[in-house]
Parts: C-alpha cells; sequence; structure tokens
C-alpha cells in the first residue's frame, strides 16, 4: 500500500503543475480548435481501409485503450499518417493493474503521465507477426515512440514484445495494431 | 498490491520529465497576440493595401516556388525554377530550354525544397533567393528584382540534393549535402558493397558577392551516411556549417528499420574556414566529372548552358580539423542554429526529445580532444562534452526548429501534429498548439538569420484531408499563419498552397518591393533575334529553317501575314514585346505548334519553333488579355505544300 501511495503522491505532483502549455488560452485564434476538436481523428472518412484509432474503438477488447487515449487527448496520433505499430494492451491487461491504477490515471490531472505510458505502445514501423520474427531473427528491438526499445521473444508461435504476448495483428490503414496481453511501462532509466 | 518497484520509478521519472515540460508555460500572463482584434482582422488586408511579408514558399514535388502575401496568405505568382511551366515558356521557348540542361540531358521537373534568402552580416538583404532540387541535385538563384530563376548549378557526386541550399552570414557560401551516398566516382558496382565504399559528398558553392553568380568552390569527401539538413553557424560560429546525418549505419536496404538502429547519429561540424585554409595550401585532389552550370541573362534574355570538366577534393581523414561528428539522438532530421549562433538544434526524427549541443562547449572540447573514437578518420566528440541541454519529450517526431527575437525556439512535431514553443538556455516547454495536420516545417521570417522579424510563425503542412473543400483524391497542402507576438501562439489563418509546402522564407516586403523590376529596356535588349522597332522586322529562310522576326504592341504583331512557308519547315518566331509600359506582357500561340504560348514581358524577346505539318492557313493570336483591341491582336501564316516554290514574304496592313 505504500508504493501505491507514492504513485498517487507522484501522479499529484504531477497535476499540480499540469496546467501550462496546453494551449487552453481563451484567445480568439483557440476558438476555432473547435472545428476539430480531435485534429486528424475529427476527420468524418468511412470510405477509407480503417485507421488504427478506428480500429481500437471496434473492438470490445480495448474500450479500457480507448477510454486511456481519449483521456490522454491522444487520437491524432493514432490517426497520423505514420507509420506505426501500436501494440494494444486488452481490457484484461489494463486489469491485471494493481486496483484502481486505471481510474488514477483516466483522472484529467494525470493526462500527461497516461499519455507517456500510452505512446510507450507506439513504434514508427511496420511490424506484423512475420515483421516481429524478422525483427527478432535480426537481433533487432522495437522503438517506441518515447525512446525506449522493446525486447522480441519468439518461442514457436508465441513471440511476447516487451514482456507483452501477441494475441494478434490488424492491419490498419496507417500501420498495424498488435493486441497484447499486458501494459508495456516505460523502462527505468 | 503487485504494483512494481520498476512502476513507480516510472513515475517518478514521468512525472519528473512532464513536471519540467509542463510547468514551463506557468506564471506568465496568457496575455494574447500585440496584434488586438479578431483573426479575421489580423489577417485582412484591404484591397489596395500591401501585405506586409513576402513568403516563398517551395513547391516540393511541383519543382517551382510560389509568393505568397503574409498575413493575407494570397498568391501573388509561381516563379517556375526546376519544372517547365507552359503558362510561362519557361523550358518551352528556346531562351529557357538551357535552364534545364544537366549532365543527364534536359530534364522537365525536379524537387524544389528549401528556399533561402540572402543575408549579409546575418540580416536578409533581400538580393537573391536560393533553392535546391532534390532529384537530380542541382541548386538554383532566383533574382529577387524579377521574381525570375537566373541560374542553375547542378552538383556532381550528389544523390539527392536534401541537405541544402542555406546560406552564410554574408552569402559567402550556399552547400549541397547529399541525401544518397553514392559511388564517387559513379560505377558499376554491387549495392551489397555500400559499406565503406559509397562516399557523402558536402558541397561548398561560393557565391560571387556582386553578381550571385554560383561555383563549386570545394566538395569534402565524407563517409557513406545520409545527409538531411543543414545550417550555417551564424555570428560567433560563423565559419562553421552544421549538416545532420542519419543512416550512419550504412544501411543499403530496407531503411525504415535498417537505417533507425543505432541510438545516435551524428551532426557534422564543417570547419569551412579550415576548408578554405586547406584550399589556399593546395591540400585538394582535382576530380574529373561533368556537371551542368546554367546561367540567365536579363541582356539577353537567353540562358546558356556550360558543362563543367572537374571539381576539387578535400578528404577530412587527412585533413585534421576540417570535420567533427557531434552524436545526437536517432536520425536527427532538423538541424537549427539559433541567431546567436550558439546553440545547435538537433531534432531526432524518432527521438521523443530535442537535442541541443553548445558552439561554445564543441570549440573546448575539440580543444580538450574530449573524443569518443573516431569514425573513417573523423573525430566523434563525446556527447555530455558537448550537449547544452533537452527538451524533454515536448512532442512526437520532432522534425524542425525556427527561431523569433526573444530567445524562443519553435519546434515542429509530425506525428503528434504541433508546433511547441520552448525557451532557449532553460529548455521550457512554453506553449504548444495543434496543427491541421502532419506538420513539416516552420517559417518565420528571418527565422534562420540573426534577425528575425517574430511577428508570424507559418506551419507547413504536409495533410489537409477536410480541412477545405474536397477536390476529389488529391486535395491541396497547406500552411497556417499563428500570431507569435504574444507568450501564447494564436492561429489566425489557413490557407492552401501549390504543391507541397516544403519549406518557405519569408521578408518584410519593404526590404525588396521598391526594388522589383517593372519593364525591361528595349535598347538593353542583346538578344541575338531582337527587332527593336517595327520597319525591322523580316523573315529570313536558311534551308528549312525560317526566322522570323516580329514585334508585338497594342494590338498587333509585325507582320500579321506571312507566306512561304512550306509543310517540313522549321519556322522560328522570334517575338519582341515592343511595351515600355509596368504589366503589359503579350503572348503569343500558334495552331498546332507542338509547344506551349509565349509570354513576353515589356522589352523582352523570346522564341518558339513551330514544325508545320499541314498545308492550310493557320492563325497565331496574344494569349494575354492585353488591351481593348486584344481580341484583334492576330495573324495568319500560309503554309504550302513541299514541293511549293511560293517565295517568303510578309506585310502588316497589306504592306
Amino acid at each position: 500500500m505504500k508504493k501505491l501511495t507514492i504513485l498517487f503522491a507522484f501522479i499529484f505532483i504531477v497535476s499540480a503543475c499540469n496546467t501550462g502549455g496546453n494551449g487552453e488560452a481563451s484567445s480568439s485564434g483557440d476558438s476555432f480548435a473547435e472545428n476539430t476538436p480531435l485534429g486528424q481523428a475529427s476527420v468524418v472518412d468511412d470510405v477509407s481501409a480503417k485507421n488504427i484509432l478506428q480500429i481500437a474503438i471496434g473492438s470490445k477488447d480495448h474500450t479500457t485503450l480507448v477510454a486511456a487515449v481519449q483521456a490522454a487527448q491522444i487520437e491524432h496520433v493514432l490517426v497520423n499518417a505514420g507509420p506505426l505499430t501500436v501494440f494494444a494492451p486488452t481490457n484484461a491487461a489494463f486489469d491485471a493493474l494493481p486496483p484502481g491504477t486505471v481510474e488514477t490515471l483516466l483522472k484529467p490531472e494525470n493526462k500527461a503521465t497516461l499519455a507517456l505510458i500510452l505512446t510507450n505502445h507506439a513504434s514508427p514501423g511496420t511490424f506484423d507477426i512475420e515483421g516481429l520474427k524478422k525483427e527478432a531473427r535480426k537481433g533487432r528491438k522495437i522503438y517506441t515512440a518515447i525512446g525506449d526499445y522493446l525486447d522480441i521473444v519468439v518461442d514457436g508461435d508465441n513471440i511476447t514484445v516487451g514482456g507483452a504476448k501477441v494475441l494478434g495483428v490488424v492491419k490498419a490503414s496507417n500501420g498495424v495494431v498488435v493486441v497484447v496481453d499486458k501494459v508495456i511501462l516505460p523502462q527505468e532509466k | 498490491m503487485k504494483l512494481s518497484f520498476k512502476f513507480i520509478t516510472l513515475l517518478t521519472l514521468a512525472t519528473m520529465a512532464f513536471g519540467l515540460a509542463s510547468c514551463g508555460g506557468n506564471g506568465s500572463n496568457s496575455k494574447s497576440g500585440a496584434l488586438s482584434g479578431s483573426a479575421a482582422e489580423r489577417v485582412f488586408v484591404p484591397p489596395g493595401e500591401h501585405d506586409e511579408f513576402y513568403a516563398f514558399l517551395s513547391g516540393g514535388f511541383s519543382g517551382q516556388l510560389a509568393v505568397y502575401g503574409l498575413p493575407s496568405g494570397r498568391l501573388f505568382k509561381v516563379i517556375p525554377v526546376f519544372s517547365v511551366d507552359a503558362e510561362k515558356a519557361y523550358g518551352f521557348n528556346e531562351e529557357t530550354k538551357p535552364m534545364l540542361n544537366t549532365s543527364h540531358g534536359f530534364i522537365p521537373w525536379d524537387d524544389s525544397h528549401h528556399p533561402d534568402i540572402s543575408q549579409t552580416n546575418g540580416v536578409l538583404d533581400g538580393r537573391w533567393i536560393f533553392i535546391n532540387g532534390n532529384n537530380t541535385p542541382r541548386i538554383a538563384r532566383i533574382d529577387l528584382t524579377t521574381f525570375e530563376t537566373v541560374e542553375i548549378l547542378e552538383i556532381p557526386n550528389s544523390a539527392g540534393n536534401h541537405s541544402s541550399p542555406y546560406v552564410t552570414d554574408n552569402t559567402e557560401y550556399v552547400v549541397a549535402g547529399t541525401r544518397f551516398a553514392v559511388p564517387v566516382p559513379q560505377r558499376d558496382m554491387p549495392i551489397k558493397d555500400y559499406k565503406g565504399n559509397f562516399k557523402g559528398a558536402l558541397s561548398f558553392i561560393k557565391v560571387n558577392p556582386e553578381s550571385g553568380r554560383m561555383n563549386i568552390e570545394f566538395q569534402i569527401m565524407t563517409p557513406g551516411f545520409n545527409y538531411d539538413k543543414a545550417h550555417p553557424g551564424r555570428g560567433k560560429s560563423h565559419g562553421w556549417f552544421f549538416f545532420s546525418t542519419y543512416n550512419t549505419e550504412e544501411a543499403n536496404t530496407l531503411q525504415e528499420v535498417n537505417a533507425s538502429q543505432n541510438d545516435k547519429d551524428y551532426i557534422a561540424a564543417i570547419n569551412w574556414k579550415k576548408a578554405e585554409e586547406y584550399i589556399k595550401a593546395g591540400k585538394f585532389t582535382t576530380m574529373k566529372t561533368r556537371y551542368a552550370h546554367n546561367v540567365y541573362s536579363d541582356e539577353t534574355h537567353s540562358a546558356t548552358s556550360t558543362m563543367m570538366k572537374e571539381v576539387r577534393i578535400l578528404d577530412p581523414s587527412k585533413l585534421p580539423g576540417l570535420v567533427y561528428f557531434l552524436p545526437t539522438p536517432k536520425s536527427p532530421h532538423g538541424c537549427d542554429v539559433d541567431p546567436t549562433g550558439e546553440y545547435i538544434v538537433g531534432s531526432g526524427k524518432l527521438s521523443a526529445s530535442v537535442t541541443i549541443h553548445s558552439f561554445t562547449k564543441m570549440l573546448k572540447a575539440i580543444e580538450d580532444k574530449a573524443f569518443d573514437g573516431e569514425a573513417y578518420g573523423i573525430p566523434i566528440i563525446n556527447f555530455d562534452a558537448v550537449n547544452a541541454g533537452t527538451v524533454v519529450q515536448p512532442g512526437l517526431g520532432p522534425l524542425h526548429t525556427e527561431f523569433d527575437n526573444k530567445g524562443n525556439a519553435y519546434t515542429s512535431f509530425f506525428i503528434s501534429s504541433e508546433v511547441v514553443k520552448w525557451q532557449l538556455g532553460t529548455w521550457k516547454v512554453l506553449d504548444r498548439k495543434p496543427t491541421y495536420y502532419s506538420v513539416g516545417h516552420l517559417m518565420i521570417p528571418g527565422g534562420n538569420s540573426q534577425k528575425p522579424f517574430g511577428k508570424y510563425l507559418l506551419a507547413l503542412n504536409k495533410i489537409t484531408k477536410d480541412r477545405y473543400l474536397p477536390t476529389g483524391p488529391e486535395v491541396c497542402q497547406s500552411a497556417q499563419l499563428y500570431d507569435i507576438t504574444g507568450d501564447k501562439m494564436e492561429l489566425l489563418l489557413d490557407f492552401p498552397t501549390v504543391g507541397e509546402p516544403h519549406y518557405a522564407a519569408g521578408i518584410p516586403a519593404d526590404l525588396i518591393k521598391s526594388k522589383s523590376r517593372k519593364i525591361f529596356k528595349i535598347e538593353e535588349n542583346h538578344h541575338p533575334y531582337v527587332t527593336k522597332k517595327e520597319s525591322d522586322t523580316k523573315v529570313v529562310r536558311k534551308g528549312k529553317d525560317v526566322h522570323i522576326y516580329m514585334t508585338m504592341i497594342r494590338s498587333h504583331f509585325a507582320p500579321d501575314n506571312i507566306e512561304g512557308v512550306k509543310v517540313g519547315d522549321k519556322v522560328y518566331f522570334h517575338v519582341t514585346n515592343l511595351e515600355q509600359d509596368y504589366d503589359v506582357p503579350h503572348g503569343i500561340a500558334m495552331l498546332g505548334a507542338q509547344t506551349s504560348e509565349l509570354l513576353i514581358m515589356p522589352g523582352q524577346t523570346e522564341t518558339f519553333v513551330w514544325e508545320p505539318k499541314q498545308v492550310g492557313v493557320w492563325p497565331f493570336y496574344c494569349t494575354d488579355f492585353c488591351s481593348a483591341l486584344h481580341q484583334e491582336m492576330q495573324g495568319y501564316v500560309r503554309v504550302s505544300p513541299r514541293n511549293s516554290n511560293r517565295a517568303l514574304s510578309w506585310s502588316l496592313d497589306g504592306e
């Protein structure tokens, strides 16, 4: 319990000074943002192949991830031209975190921490099952958008990335969604 | 309670990182820009009034350079540079065809990327604007009195001229760093033997301070890395040039993975004053090669193309003090030097942070020999010995940085589609604004010189999707104007652009508009086929070649009826616009001519070629609505069969 207290303490520190830099000034220019509140994610397009965000939204196993992406306001990252590989933890993966963690992270004041954790699940490049196997075969790692390197371990048909087991892959218009069974937390540096 | 210690530590780190990043904006008043009023009022330039700034936006894959006004976003002109332009006959008329000549022959297109305005003492002087051609390596110079391309220099031993042109403080040099390493000299060899064998040429092109004429002063032959962007030293670092590299892995396939393996690539620091000493001391080799040097003259209204034969090479592995490598995380793309010349900003496009090196620390590190080994004989400076600081986790996919005149930097983030304002020295994030969508370069007028005009920032965006009325699968790219006079950036305007607005240069209009040329004086026209008065017009046959010496003035051609031309002739229309009045160009087009119209400025002569294939009487006419009697401005050419013996005759009004 002590550890969790420490966690909350740190989250509090983040929230205490997290008012700068979010562009919430009330100047005239900012009101234009209301036209496209989600940036590129505001684009209405039901004809093109589905992007990473649309795939996540359409998956009943990823409601927590989607809620987290929305709370962190990083929808635009998942619809970007990419190409991106997004390791998408299932609801069960989030449920496996200590009780209260998800609820705490979803609070507006923890937006920055949540964004950091989520963007650790995105990697520039397109890595499907064959791609992951090839990277492993060549001794390469997955480089995440926050600068971490994730180990790939292949054991027969089982693949783990950063310790999370790969459950499946869905191709997206802007990359690939790799469904995983764990939340991949940023590494200690 | 399974929360790991690792997670706690992570959150501590994350907290600290974000605490630093997000606390920066606190404590400042969020006052709006010094310009008051609504966004609409601030970009509205009343009819008849002029914009405050010129903005020159490259066309990317259009190969051209577009001229806009700021803050209105109004488009004034598209200057043809590397691509033919039928509207202006660029690359179609006989006078400008040599401009697009290369060692590979005539090339009608290129990819124009980085416009940069000439400087004196590190301040924009508005004489010329330079721009690079990416595909078949070239640099062009545009004269800012005529707004026309007046010179194109091909770059040998280079491939993909991306890291270019970037003028030094006194326009001593523009540069060309090769994007693709290639065999030098080019030869038939296996691609897999790239590593250690391909070379990365950095070309330094001297600019004549009077005429602006370019010549390749020397090339530094570095290892086979890819060069991405570059920036000259400013002020205290004048005499140095900085180039970002990627693919220091020297991979030759699937670069998206293989060129991203190293934790750090380099920014190459080049001491070009040292290079000049080595050149003076004769420490170069002369290499045989071929490259075209094309120059347009406003006296002859014609271009010439000269094939150059050799270039001087400096070998940095044998010339100490010439090149140093500054380790910079994850494939640095942007390489930008602040107005004081102290900070060199490297934006690793795959990095989560922005890395800043210190020029002062770099000099000290060199003096102290604080090196971490070498690459192909070039010293690698220890990262900590040169690093000044890091903007931690400001966004995703940092690309390019511009500067204002208040010690702030503005970096674009492609993946998170935003502009982040941060402070030099403290590395604190002060503000961030979303862009719509996927921003590439930014531009502040003078923002890469010693004297930025920090009023507006222009974001140049690659993707617009639903931002404007749709136009089928291909929709325009876009520029976005922000007011940066206040603590917070304010979005004022979106406007669509021509081609890809890859990068741009801006300058206060007052610095150049009074020098803009109005007409060319007819008495100063030294075109070999000029006709200075109607009574000198004539038609001359030389075998199958027929030369028509024609004039145009409101609202007729002289001559306007020509007979004696035969099927199979090659007919040259040498047309001189006799007008000496501002903004009275005339055009001419001939039915069946397999070329564009001509658009001829007052006092200018241009030529098109027509090879008639059918017997008949064929009209030509003025294509630019010139006058009240524009529709009457026309003429005929009678084309007889090949075996006809009709003599040439020509007339105007039957005389």
